[in-house]
């Protein structure tokens, strides 16, 4: 057993499309919380396989797009001041703010870095205590138990030159903002199995219930989401609405209870407001009161600079499974991933920018 | 960012106070914090996020949802109705 390519077996994932085809009598509309999903999807081919009963609406579940403009602007001032050093995962470098993007302040002379886990800027925080280490500290509740242990290392070693600009977000109330819009189009959800593995999807329970509306754990490779989808397809056929686990070797009821003890203790949950998309009352977390001395807002004054978005982009209405990459004027042409005017051509878990690389 | 790779523990270590481990991507090998995973033992395989294990893999659930125990089952059915007097046995 290697957990990969068990799963990505052509045979099984045949056998599952059938299965959906067999199933299905109706229209419906599905959408899958996470881009890497959207990826795994169009990278495999699934969306010209499935029968065209199923719409696959793409969701809001893409980090790197929904981090508000007005952070990504804090960002770009913190990492332009000569005694820092700023630390992000490497997708946000091209992010567009809303004059330039990282990649812009490097090459204007900042120290900007990719690290690949936020303790590899806790040890650069170390090594350079003469110049002040900030982590980009971004993400869903996959990367908040990692982000979470950067700041308690910082504190446990006593650094004072280590601070995190926190933007996270929380998947369950971008549930809830959907399905409770007016405009709402899906009738059931495949929930991200990274985030449940993390955070169990217990939370998803009363959603599937409230909302009357499948709720599914999915995993990210092809025959994953082939089960998600039938499972998906068959409550919605059967007129059930529970949350279900098609990911069970990596997803438990509860999830991840360490992890979910050290974000509990380093963050709070806050209201955040999403790119694209607005506020979404306590759809996010920030640095609890006790950690607040590695809050880089506070320890660089950051101002928000009137954000200044692209009036040609509608990656919010992409984002929300309103529209598609096709259905924007500047998709391929004044947008591509050289040259992108909104987050979701940028990241490796943007609709666009899936859409773009696989021809669609 | 949420697309986690499942790995094969190598290694297991201490270091600044932190349970971390050498984790293998069929080949490649890197360094991973294993504090969220304290069950998980050298062979166990987890999905990395950003340099943490956030879950152990579990088999048991993985053969179930490849349905090789169904097929295992579906084989010996047809094993026995091939053998003559098979489905009266």
């Amino acid at each position: 057993m290697k957990y990969v390519s068990e799963f990505r077996d052509p045979v099984r994932v045949e056998r599952g499309l059938e299965e959906i085809r067999r199933t299905i009598t109706r229209p419906w509309v599905l959408m899958e919380i996470c881009g890497g999903q959207t990826h795994a999807i169009v990278r495999s081919g699934l969306d010209q396989l499935l029968p065209p009963e199923i719409e696959l609406v793409h969701g809001p579940g893409c980090p790197v797009c929904v981090t508000p403009l007005e952070q990504i602007d804090k960002a770009l001032a913190i990492a332009s001041s000569p005694e820092v050093i700023f630390t992000s995962y490497g997708d946000m470098l091209r992010v567009p703010g809303s004059e330039k993007d990282l990649f812009g302040v490097r090459a204007a002379g900042g120290d900007v870095r990719v690290v690949y886990s936020p303790l590899d800027a806790v040890r650069l925080a170390e090594d350079h205590p003469d110049r002040q280490v900030v982590f980009f500290a971004i993400g869903f509740e996959t990367t908040a138990p990692a982000n979470a242990m950067s700041v308690l290392q910082a504190q446990a070693k006593g650094l004072k030159n280590f601070s995190v600009l926190v933007s996270h977000v929380r998947v369950p109330p971008a549930i809830r903002a959907i399905l409770g819009s007016p405009t709402n189009r899906v009738q059931g959800f495949l929930a991200a199995g990274h985030v449940c593995a993390v955070m169990g999807y217990w939370e998803y329970l009363s959603i599937a219930e409230s909302f009357r509306t499948p709720v599914v754990v999915t995993g990210f490779e092809p025959l994953d989401i082939v089960q998600g989808i039938l499972a998906t397809v068959r409550q919605l056929e059967r007129g059930r609405h529970i949350a279900e686990n098609a990911y069970s070797r990596a997803v438990t009821e509860e999830g991840n209870r360490p992890a979910q003890e050290i974000i509990q203790r380093v963050f709070k949950e806050i209201d955040r407001k999403w790119r694209g998309i607005g506020m979404i009352p306590m759809s996010g977390w920030g640095l609890a009161d006790e950690f607040e001395a590695f809050d880089a807002e506070r320890r660089f004054q950051v101002e928000a600079i009137a954000p200044n978005e692209s009036p040609l982009c509608i990656a919010g209405q992409i984002l929300q499974g309103m529209k598609r990459p096709h259905d924007c004027s500047a998709f391929g042409g004044e947008c591509t991933p050289e040259h992108p005017l909104g987050a979701t051509m940028v990241s490796s878990e943007g609709a666009c920018a899936a859409y773009y690389r696989y021809g669609r | 960012m949420c697309l986690g790779v499942p790995g094969k523990i190598v290694e297991i270590y201490q270091a600044d106070g932190l349970r971390m481990g050498r984790v293998d991507f069929g080949g490649v090998q890197r360094e991973a914090c294993l504090e969220y995973v304290p069950e998980a033992q050298l062979g166990d395989y987890t999905v990395i996020h950003v340099g943490f294990a956030i879950s152990r893999l579990s088999e048991e659930e993985a053969l179930m949802s490849l349905e090789i125990l169904r097929e295992i089952v579906n084989l010996e059915e047809e094993t026995r109705s091939d053998v003559p007097g098979g489905e009266l046995a």
